[in-house]
């Protein structure tokens, strides 16, 4: 980190660093999942306003994309 | 009806902010002493404190400002960050599970901070290197301990009992720790982090849809089904991908 820079840069840039590995880290496709899980159901939700629907779609994709990415890193740690 | 629906979220949370709690401290602890054995205990115990000091502050600053912010929208952030949270929880402990991954050894982790603090001189009294280490280990691991009682507490409408339930959850691995000493690596690390990721998700998916307008049946005592769908997709997914022959751990980077 550059010590020239002002200390609140250097904090503005610590925080950021902080919540981009927190959330994004190395596990991008988690982070991308839970947006196209908020867009879907937020569609589902509250424009097509099908409640049943969203109770059924919303875990689903929660665990396709655990799935997915499990798999992915599975895949990946057999492969070598 | 009510009795029921109370205690079902009363029960998750306690359990999600106790269990993150504890497997956090007991990452922490096992460098503070691994700080103090190898470079005393003042220094350990001074970085140690200023970490306590600056998640105080942090708490003092964040817990106030997030109770004005509406609650769906509070609701659907937290559970958004819950659920990423959540499901990398899972992920690294499905891939534990099944031997995929080096399970967490908290042994490792003491021998490698022991080893690393041996080989720096200290030129002052005041021993720099051990009192950073301390605050380090500390203060991020208990970062991630305010964020899930900020979270799920001012969320559920219940940050008292939440920061109760993980002060009580700091203490007791600090008196355990104190009288085990270096055998932390016995406590069931693994399983406990995916007992955490299966509620993380649990609240994340069920706050997502309350931010979202979703109601849910039963109401909260939902979060009870989510419990147990989430728990039995991690076990077929460890018997999924467990390879059939035994093979090395630690493959897997991420």
């Amino acid at each position: 980190m550059n010590n020239q820079q002002p200390l609140v840069v250097r904090l503005l840039k610590g925080f950021g660093m902080f919540w981009w590995d927190f959330l994004v880290g190395d596990t991008p496709e988690l982070f991308v999942a839970a947006l196209v899980i908020i867009g879907v159901v937020a569609l589902v939700s509250e424009s097509w306003h099908a409640n049943t629907v969203a109770v059924i779609v919303l875990p689903i994709l929660a665990i396709s994309a655990l799935t997915l990415s499990v798999k992915r890193a599975s895949d990946a740690a057999k492969r070598k | 009806m009510f009795a029921t629906t109370v205690s079902s979220g009363v029960v998750v949370l306690v359990g999600a902010v106790f269990l993150a709690s504890t497997v956090e401290m007991v990452e922490a602890l096992t460098i503070v002493f691994a700080v103090g054995h190898t470079r005393g205990w003042r220094s350990a115990f001074e970085g140690v404190a200023a970490a306590l000091i600056a998640l105080a502050a942090l708490v003092a600053a964040f817990g106030p400002a997030l109770v004005h912010v509406p609650l769906s929208v509070l609701r659907l952030i937290v559970g958004g960050v819950l659920l990423i949270f959540g499901m990398q929880w899972l992920r690294k402990a499905v891939l534990r599970s099944s031997g995929l991954k080096a399970k967490h050894d908290e042994d490792a982790i003491y021998n490698e901070t022991v080893a690393e603090l041996e080989n720096v001189q200290s030129g002052t009294n005041r021993d720099r290197i051990a009192f950073v280490m301390a605050f380090k280990g500390v203060f991020l691991e208990g970062l991630e301990v305010v964020i899930t009682v900020l979270t799920l507490g001012t969320s559920a409408h219940r940050l008292g009992l939440a920061a109760t339930v993980a002060g009580i959850a700091v203490v007791l691995v600090a008196i355990v720790g104190a009288v085990v000493a270096k055998q932390l690596s016995r406590v069931p690390e693994n399983a406990m982090k995916m007992s955490v990721g299966v509620l993380l998700v649990t609240y994340g998916t069920f706050w997502v849809g309350e931010g979202l307008k979703v109601r849910w049946p039963g109401n909260d005592t939902f979060l009870l089904a989510f419990v147990g769908i989430y728990a039995v997709v991690c076990w077929a997914l460890v018997t999924m991908i467990k390879p059939k022959k035994p093979s090395s751990p630690a493959k897997v980077d991420a």
